[in-house]
């Protein structure tokens, strides 16, 4: 049944009421650590046993996201952290694995197979650890991406942002104001890893990566965790932590897969089952949580997510700004251009900040009266484009 | 435009030699089925015999119809450049230092979205056929290359990285005693070799070659016996760090089988001419090629052993002369992988019968030597790993991808 | 009589008694007969080495040859031709050792195969040599100085379109060698005993067919021939003991009264 066949026949995904998202947690970055991701993940995990004021077995169900954590996996990690869940779950989705994360716990917890799921999400960055994670991060990749040029990530987004370039208008200035006003939207968070502010003519004449992708554009890969509580909204109460309510989701992987190259996520797929799921359209959100590899994909989702048709994302750059006290509030922490993407917890940043932003939580500037946002995560590029794609609509609990 | 290359200036004795790097080269099994078309020269795709999809990344599965009969076919290279990128920066030491390196998102008429390498005319938007080759490390990757060849085009710096093209470089004939080693001589001198070094045992007995050879331009003779270790290794002692490309044109033909004939010293002048002679040559020269993989323009190359097609599949007739072949190409399999971490490939030339005195009773088709010759010259500037040159050869190949025990008795019908 | 062989002995050792290596040294590089290639070939010297003094063997240093019975300087026996092929005690292993000792005349004719080479050894010729030396005793070597071992090595081959050209005995002159003057065997400085277009002969290769098949040895690529006198050296010539061995490599020394002059 398409998400066309489910609006038709009036069947509505079943809500998440009486679910909440709380305690954000982030266990400051560092640019490299000698520490495995395994005490990265311990740091978070304990960080929220303490704030939570929990024992670690009261933790019964476990989420975790890393790609560093190898040989183990989610399983390895219950004997080394003396967890001993009814409901695990191995999400090593990149930068959907936040809001993949929330799904599989929320449902979990709507079930009643777990009451407590810890969602930790982290990564050690090594001196050659991003080598070695490229060179061996999928099949096709291997096969078919790092034999030609090696350069990662960059470089199969160049060709993304150069074919979205041609195809659409976008200028190098249009997502200079991006990462300029991220990188304002940074400079009051202690442990962001870019603390100086971006000048567009800074920008403009960074180092070249690969055409048309310059040093800005590109995240700095750290060493970090990030973690969330999913519980009841009872449960939150009674451990007097503050929650938010997940008002919809969607989730989508390797989508348009006979586009020749990427003009759009998987969002555009689902992104009338998002709005009419949470009861909102995309005007009524007070901030934006965009997932931030690259500005060009930024832009896509201001494209798929609803906030303009798709190729006039150039235009709404031009016509919004983008810091917190702008006309449209974007990756509000400074998004993981300015904080760093430390693994696989880049994929929580957005969420986190987010939980953080709706609870008056924030480390840096808030957004004035956040009572609902978008949160968005994408990522796992497996040959030319990014597979996985998901979003959230949440509130502020009441 | 492609800048012509120059002929490299000499070699300034007080600088370091970079020394060889290559990309990685792991693949996936199956995605080695487009390592074996490249090692050949063939342009191949999966495509799925239930639904006809063409398949690019290589895969298990056809992400059309789940298939698993998804069997590598001959398939148009044409398609339209959509998108480059210029790599400035690499955490591969291999690309770190041969940036900026042009990649692109090709989109070819037969359906895949294929990342491949760049020539340097190939033009964003524009038509260009793509081609798939061994790169250093071995393993196949695909260039686009413009639609029509463009002047100078063997030039561009990414192609010559994975091709061994002769121009500029300095090859080392081992025998120029018979017909194929003066063929290839020529050939070499012809496709702009610097020197074209030839080999020549027992000075003391003449041949009638010896003029043809001398007035050949850019030859310098040099005495190189096969069957002597010391000879081999003075001569790459002497002239080994100058030697980018060896072809070991020593033969030895004899009719014979293996119950029928008479006594042991052909076989072991066999084996001595062309299996120890092969490894004299590996071990003296196989080091220092290794070492200068990646030694500027004029850089080390390549191996050219020249194998009868029947070190594939024994022929009776020739039995002993098959058996020895078969050692020299499993000998060539192992010097294939010593010497890939330098670079240098190791081309096996396979064809059947030559038209040369020791095949005299033999009919036709057979290969005329200068024909091996230009084929050695043609599969080094595609920077292929095995050719068959002539019918009785690519006959053979056809058979045993088929039926090898089929065409075993046809050996000797 | 008794003979006072340590006399002999110090002799040697004192230079009394000069000893002077007819043989070349066994070299990859040196020239061996080539039959029509078709035919089985003498194997050429070659050498490996086994270890010399590193991780194949520490302390050590050997090689391991290969060579033919035929090639460098070489002793012919009688069962090495078809001619020899029945006599008695005709291989390498069976000759009677006291034979690999006896004297030796030279016979001088490097002025003549300077001049042409395919210079044809007669009687007249020796008749000449004989006049001037004296009559050969029975029991010598007759060996054929030719100064050939002097030459490059495409010149001491002399292979050309129709084969070689070197020096060598006529079919007459071998079987008066053999039957008026009882020689004990032939021996020359080139490869071969034998006239280079021998096969032209009738016999083919009288050298070799006459002496073996009187039971009569030869000695080929000999060198110094030109320091021995032409009568009074005595031949110390004994080859490998192989089994049924046709002949072998071997260390030819020459034996000659006096010191230096």
């Amino acid at each position: 049944m398409t998400q066309d066949d489910r609006m038709a026949s009036g069947a509505i995904r079943k809500s998440y009421d009486g679910i909440v998202a709380c305690l954000p947690v982030t266990i400051p970055y560092r640019h490299y650590s000698t520490n495995s991701a395994h005490w990265w993940l311990g740091r978070a995990l304990r960080e929220i046993v303490t704030r939570a004021r929990l024992r670690p077995k009261d933790i019964d169900g476990f989420a975790v996201s890393s790609f560093t954590v190898g040989p183990d996996t989610a399983v390895g990690l219950t004997q080394h952290f003396g967890l001993s869940p009814r409901w695990l779950d191995h999400i090593p989705f990149g930068g959907a694995s936040g809001i993949v994360a929330l799904r599989r716990a929320a449902r979990a917890v709507q079930a009643g197979d777990a009451d407590i799921v810890a969602c930790v999400a982290g990564d050690t960055n090594h001196v050659d650890s991003f080598r070695k994670t490229l060179s061996t991060f999928s099949r096709f990749a291997q096969d078919a991406v790092y034999p030609y040029g090696s350069g990662g990530a960059n470089a199969s987004f160049a060709l993304i942002t150069k074919n979205y370039m041609n195809s659409y208008g976008a200028r190098r200035e249009d997502f200079a104001k991006l990462c300029i006003a991220q990188r304002d939207n940074a400079l009051s968070i202690p442990h962001a890893m870019m603390k100086k502010k971006l000048t567009l003519d800074g920008y403009m004449s960074a180092r070249p990566i690969a055409d048309p992708i310059h040093l800005f554009d590109c995240v700095m890969p750290c060493a970090g965790a990030e973690a969330l509580l999913v519980c009841r909204e009872d449960t939150a109460k009674s451990l007097n932590l503050p929650g938010v309510r997940i008002l919809s989701t969607i989730e989508r992987h390797n989508a348009f897969p006979t586009d020749p190259m990427q003009v759009r996520g998987g969002w555009a797929l689902d992104v009338d089952e998002l709005w009419s799921m949470a009861g909102l359209k995309p005007k009524d959100v007070d901030f934006v949580e965009t997932y931030d590899d690259y500005p060009v994909i930024v832009m896509m989702q201001l494209e798929d997510l609803g906030f303009c048709m798709k190729g006039e994302a150039p235009d709404f750059v031009r016509s919004h700004s983008f810091t917190n006290e702008g006309t449209f509030p974007q990756n509000t922490s400074g998004g993981q251009l300015s904080i760093g993407q430390a693994g696989a917890a880049g994929g929580f940043l957005g969420l986190v900040e987010a939980m953080r932003q709706l609870t008056a939580q924030q480390l840096g500037t808030q957004v004035p009266d956040a009572k609902t946002c978008l949160v968005s995560g994408f990522g796992m590029i497996n040959y030319d484009r990014g597979l996985s794609s998901c979003a959230a609509i949440l509130a502020r609990a009441t | 435009m492609t800048t012509p290359l120059v002929r490299p200036k000499r070699k300034n004795p007080l600088k370091r030699t970079r020394l060889p790097l290559g990309p990685q080269g792991v693949r996936s099994r199956t995605a080695h089925g487009l390592t074996a078309a490249a090692a050949e020269g063939r342009f191949v795709l999966q495509v799925c015999l239930d639904c006809n999809t063409v398949i690019y990344p290589p895969r298990d599965a056809c992400p059309s119809c789940l298939s698993a009969r998804l069997p590598f076919r001959d398939v148009d290279r044409s398609g339209t450049l959509v998108a480059e990128t210029t790599v400035q920066t690499s955490t591969d030491p291999y690309f770190r230092e041969r940036t900026p390196w042009r990649v692109g998102t090709v989109k070819l008429d037969v359906g895949p979205v294929v990342v491949a390498h760049l020539h340097g005319d190939a033009v964003e938007g524009g038509r260009v056929r793509l081609d798939f080759k061994l790169d250093r490390s071995g393993s196949a990757v695909a260039i686009a290359l413009p639609e029509k060849d463009t002047e100078n085009m063997a030039d561009d710096p990414h192609l010559r990285e994975m091709t061994c093209d002769p121009k500029f470089r300095r090859v080392l004939i081992t025998d120029g005693r018979n017909a194929v080693g003066q063929a290839m001589a020529k050939a070499f001198s012809d496709a702009g070799a610097a020197i074209v070094f030839v080999g020549l045992a027992d000075g003391w007995k003449p041949f009638p070659g010896l003029d043809v050879i001398r007035k050949i331009e850019r030859v310098e003779i040099v005495p190189l016996d096969v069957t002597d270790t010391e000879s081999v290794t003075e001569q790459a002692e002497q002239n080994g760090a100058r030697i980018d490309i060896i072809v070991n044109t020593a033969e030895h033909v004899r009719a014979g089988g293996v119950v029928d004939r008479h006594g042991l010293t052909v076989a072991r002048e066999e084996m001595d001419i062309r299996y120890l002679g092969l490894m004299r040559l590996a071990q003296a020269f196989g080091p220092v090629l290794r070492s200068r993989g990646a030694d500027g323009v004029n850089s080390a190359a390549a191996f050219v052993n020249l194998l009868s097609v029947h070190a594939l599949m024994n022929w009776p007739a020739y039995g002993s002369h098959s058996a020895t072949e078969a050692a020299c190409l499993s000998a060539a399999q192992c010097m294939r992988a010593e010497l890939r971490p330098g670079g240098v490939k190791v081309l096996n030339m396979f064809f059947g019968p030559l038209e040369t005195e020791w095949f005299q009773t033999v009919p036709p088709p057979k290969v005329m030597p200068a024909v091996l010759a230009n084929a050695v010259i043609r599969a080094l500037k595609q920077g292929v790993e095995d050719a068959f040159v002539g019918d009785v050869a690519e006959d053979i190949r056809q058979r045993l991808a088929v039926n090898p025990k089929a065409l075993e008795r046809e050996m000797t019908s | 009589m008794p003979v006072d062989l340590l006399s002999f002995a110090r002799a040697v050792s004192d230079g009394e008694v000069r000893v002077i290596d007819l043989t070349q040294t066994l070299s990859q590089e040196f020239p061996t007969i080539v039959l029509p290639p078709e035919l089985g070939q003498c194997a050429r010297f070659r050498i490996e080495e086994v270890s010399r003094y590193d991780e194949r063997g520490p302390a050590w240093y050997w090689n391991n040859i290969s060579l033919g019975e035929h090639t460098g300087t070489h002793f012919d026996a009688p069962i090495h031709w078809i001619s020899g092929k029945d006599l008695p005690n005709n291989a390498v292993d069976t000759i009677d050792v006291a034979k690999f000792i006896a004297p030796a005349v030279v016979i001088d004719c490097s002025k003549e195969c300077a001049a042409n080479p395919d210079f044809a050894l007669t009687i007249p010729f020796v008749e000449q040599w004989e006049a001037r030396y004296g009559k050969i005793e029975p029991g010598h070597w007759a060996l054929l100085r030719t100064d050939w071992s002097k030459r490059n090595y495409p010149d001491y081959a002399g292979l050309r379109d129709d084969g070689a050209h070197t020096p060598g005995p006529e079919p007459a002159v071998v079987k008066w060698f053999v039957e008026q003057r009882d020689v004990h065997g032939f021996g020359t400085e080139t490869i071969g005993t034998d006239f280079g277009q021998g096969h032209h002969f009738n016999p083919p290769y009288p050298a070799h067919f006459y002496m073996h098949g009187k039971g009569r040895f030869g000695l080929q690529c000999l060198t110094n021939l030109d320091l021995l006198p032409p009568k009074g050296t005595v031949i110390v010539a004994a080859p490998l003991k192989i089994k049924q061995g046709s002949g072998s490599p071997l260390r030819v020394l020459a034996l000659v009264d006096g010191p230096r002059k």
